[in-house]
């Protein structure tokens, strides 16, 4: 059982990562590129909104970063395949967990499940952001976020691995509970950032994410079945 | 183990019991995975994962 969960993770995960490294390469990171032009803009003037700045020499002194072009595409290539195997071992787990049958195209729903839980949830209350937009305090943000998934996890396992109907409300309502609460925002100025790019920006992401967990759940249903038989 | 003679309740908690271990395992190897990349504060792994946690919208900078 061990091997045919880390053979299935590890061979979904790197599948799926590479193909939203592609996506990310040819959709989002020109328009973090482009965003990051205004964010140094404002860094000139003194408006210290972000940590790094690739084009600002202040600040590459203090710490690495990666150089543009080759380098940070390929951490970039990194980051994403470790990112997604991360999320193949987190769905590939539960499917385990759950004992149900799967196979590609059940994989794909427990892939839209993921993408529920980890983007379509957090993202109602904080937005996917552009280097530069105006943000609450970074650790608020990331509590809030990774709350707000594990309610979504929590809220849909309760709604779809078990029978009692009070549990499935009680689901439902894990699931809005962190949205009554509230994300974390900071109160908006007008800033440098053209509204363009940051709506841009999260109509592709949506997208790109949406096709990422896709492919992710369809893959791990497919190797999470034929690993089965091996 | 040779399960098929025992009893299906009992077959299902042998199942259950040999899948929980490796999917637990599993879990906490792929939070923590997404930990380092999408939430770890060091600045080096940070900038090194910059533009994949912009893209997978989790929270930055």
């Amino acid at each position: 059982m061990f091997g045919r969960i880390f053979l299935t993770a590890l061979a979904a995960g790197l599948l799926s990562g590479i193909f939203i490294w592609g996506a990310h390469s040819i959709k989002t990171t020109p328009l973090i590129l482009a965003a990051e032009v205004y964010e140094n803009q404002g860094e000139a003037v003194g408006d210290g909104l972000h940590q790094v700045s690739p084009a600002a020499p202040a600040a590459e002194e203090k710490e690495w970063g990666p150089a543009d072009g080759f380098e940070r595409n390929a951490y970039t290539l990194l980051s994403d395949v470790l990112a997604s195997i991360g999320f193949a071992f987190l769905l590939t787990g539960v499917i385990a967990l759950s004992g149900r049958h799967v196979d590609w195209r059940q994989g794909i729903v427990w892939g839209l499940c993921g993408f529920a839980a980890f983007f379509v949830s957090p993202s109602l209350g904080l937005p996917p952001e552009l280097p530069g937009m105006q943000a609450a305090e970074l650790s608020a943000r990331q509590a809030w976020w990774l709350s707000t998934a594990a309610a979504a996890i929590a809220g849909l396992a309760l709604i779809a691995l078990q029978d009692r109907t009070v549990l499935r409300w009680a689901g439902a309502g894990l699931i809005v509970l962190p949205h009554l609460v509230g994300a974390p925002h900071p109160e908006i100025a007008p800033g440098a950032l053209p509204a363009e790019l940051a709506a841009q920006f999260a109509a592709t992401t949506l997208v790109v994410t949406g096709l990422f967990w896709m492919v992710l759940g369809g893959l791990t249903g497919y190797f999470y079945n034929r690993f089965e038989r091996s | 183990m040779n399960t098929k003679t025992l009893p299906l309740k009992d077959r299902i908690a042998v199942d259950a019991a040999h899948r929980v271990a490796p999917a637990v395992l599993a879990l906490l190897f792929g939070g923590f995975l997404i930990l380092g990349v999408g939430f770890a504060q060091p600045s080096t792994l940070h900038n090194a994962a910059h533009d994949g946690r912009h893209a997978l919208a989790f929270p930055c900078h």
